[in-house]
């Protein structure tokens, strides 16, 4: 165990290729996933945290069911629009990144909607009365609400990229884990584990676990300037 | 004063800034404000008074163009307000500041220069620096907002609302969680504006100390009706209505 983690440790700093295309795929999944993720889910959390209209209780059901739905029927959703005979077979994107990254995205887009939601709505209402009172219109009072709730956002932000990177049920599914084109961190991990390569599987890891916990640190940084 | 205030309404008469009539407020079926009659003069101080609920807020806000009137006719400027009118331009002439500063999360520096960047204007740092000097704020002015005692939060608020120079200051208990010194600070700077710049200003107060010391004429709202407007030593000191009479001798608790 120990030797295993020594070597897998020594394997992060040997500049294995197989190791660095495995994280760097990782990166541009879950990163497209977060971008996509954060231009669609920021405006419209922001939208629905600033109105109030008929059917918000189910809408916020829904939302927060998505925050926490199991991954893999997520991934048998994507599968079956995929396939072959899907609706979207067309597009030929199943056991390729591109289908990674839309099981990602959507497992994102509701922490983002639901974070950034629930901190515009955590501000003061009377807030809103004095900055269309100081002259703003209404997209004026949106962007600054949204400044305001910047922290929650960054949230929910860091909340949706923690989910696209730690995935791996769905990301299987539709991926297919398939090595140098569709294999990823967490995939490779589960692979390699049962195949008895604990080094592999460590290094990838201890590499994810440090990633994390340097995104939450910057998340912690921004949030107190 | 009573005599300056004759003369200054007698030149103010034939411009009415605001004219209500008939107008009422209400919220399913629930009255919270009917005000028979009721005329802004432009240049003037007018106090609006009244026990909590009596709907001195909702009357501040619908002339902030924040809400609108259920029913009846509000003017602003001889013109009928009707949910086209008045647009963006013309509204921006008019700010509250409220109870509470409501500053931003950002520096003072800032949140005073928000009105102006809201408008397009990125030369205003002076006006904005000028106007931070005149609340006695410079040594804060890269201070963050959060930062700032209660005193100091409201008095950037107020440097926020004035930097703009509204034509209509509307204040909702503007000093009533403060200390002398920032309440005398804050008087001296309304009254100051409405001298130097004719600008009118209707100030909602829980303190009839404060309505005294400021309006040049004083309305009572009370069960959410405007009861009573008049020149100010005529309201204390020779009230026409029972509940005018009863509300400055203090027997009203509110």
């Amino acid at each position: 165990m120990i030797e295993a983690l020594i070597e897998g440790v020594q394997l992060i700093f040997s500049g294995d290729s197989g190791f660095w295309e495995i994280v760097a795929l990782t990166l541009i999944t879950s990163g497209t996933a977060l971008v996509i993720a954060g231009v669609v889910g920021v405006p419209v959390g922001a939208w629905l945290g600033l109105r109030s209209f008929r059917g918000e209780g189910f809408l916020n059901s829904v939302i927060y069911t998505g925050m926490g739905f199991p991954p893999v029927v997520i991934g048998l959703i994507v599968f079956l629009l995929l396939s072959r005979k899907g609706p979207l077979g067309w597009l030929d994107w199943l056991f390729t990144p591109q289908a990674m990254i839309t099981a990602q995205t959507i497992l994102a887009i509701p922490l983002v909607i639901g974070v950034t939601m629930s901190s515009v709505r955590g501000i003061s209402p009377t807030l809103r009365m004095q900055l269309r009172s100081l002259g703003a219109t209404e997209s004026q009072v949106m962007r600054t609400m949204l400044s305001e709730a910047r922290f929650g956002v960054i949230v929910g932000l860091v909340a949706g990229l923690g989910a696209a990177i730690s995935e791996v049920g769905a990301v299987m599914m539709v991926g297919g884990n398939i090595e140098g084109k569709t294999r990823v961190m967490t995939t490779a991990i589960m692979l390699e584990t049962r195949q008895g390569n604990f080094q592999f599987a460590l290094a990838l890891g201890i590499m994810l676990m440090s990633m994390a916990f340097l995104i939450n640190l910057i998340a912690v940084k921004l949030q107190t300037e | 004063m009573a005599a300056e205030n004759q003369e200054k309404r007698g030149l103010m008469s034939e411009t009415d800034l605001y004219r209500m009539t008939d107008l009422t407020k209400t919220y399913e079926n629930r009255t919270v404000l009917n005000v028979p009659e009721l005329v802004v003069e432009r240049g003037e101080i007018l106090g609006l008074v009244g026990p909590s609920g009596a709907g001195k807020s909702t009357l501040l806000r619908i002339l902030g163009f924040l809400e609108e009137p259920s029913r009846g006719q509000l003017y602003f400027h001889d013109r009928l307000c009707d949910g086209e009118w008045p647009q963006i331009a013309q509204r921006r002439k008019v700010t509250m500041l409220f109870q509470s500063p409501l500053l931003l999360r950002r520096t003072v520096f800032d949140n005073v220069e928000f009105g102006l960047k809201l408008r397009g204007n990125k030369q205003g740092g002076d006006r904005v620096h000028n106007m931070i000097r005149q609340l006695g704020l410079s040594e804060l002015s890269a201070a963050q907002a959060r930062t700032l005692s209660g005193g100091e939060a409201q008095r950037v608020a107020l440097a926020r609302s004035l930097v703009i120079k509204p034509e209509v200051l509307l204040l909702d208990e503007p000093t009533s969680n403060l200390d002398p010194y920032n309440i005398n600070l804050i008087e001296e700077m309304i009254r100051r504006v409405n001298r130097e710049a004719q600008m009118t200003i209707v100030v909602v107060t829980h303190n009839i100390f404060q309505a005294k010391r400021l309006a040049d004429r004083v309305g009572l709202l009370m069960d959410s009706k405007l009861v009573e407007v008049n020149e100010t030593a005529e309201f204390f000191n020779n009230p026409q209505r029972a509940e005018t009479a009863a509300f400055v001798k203090g027997e009203i608790v509110y």
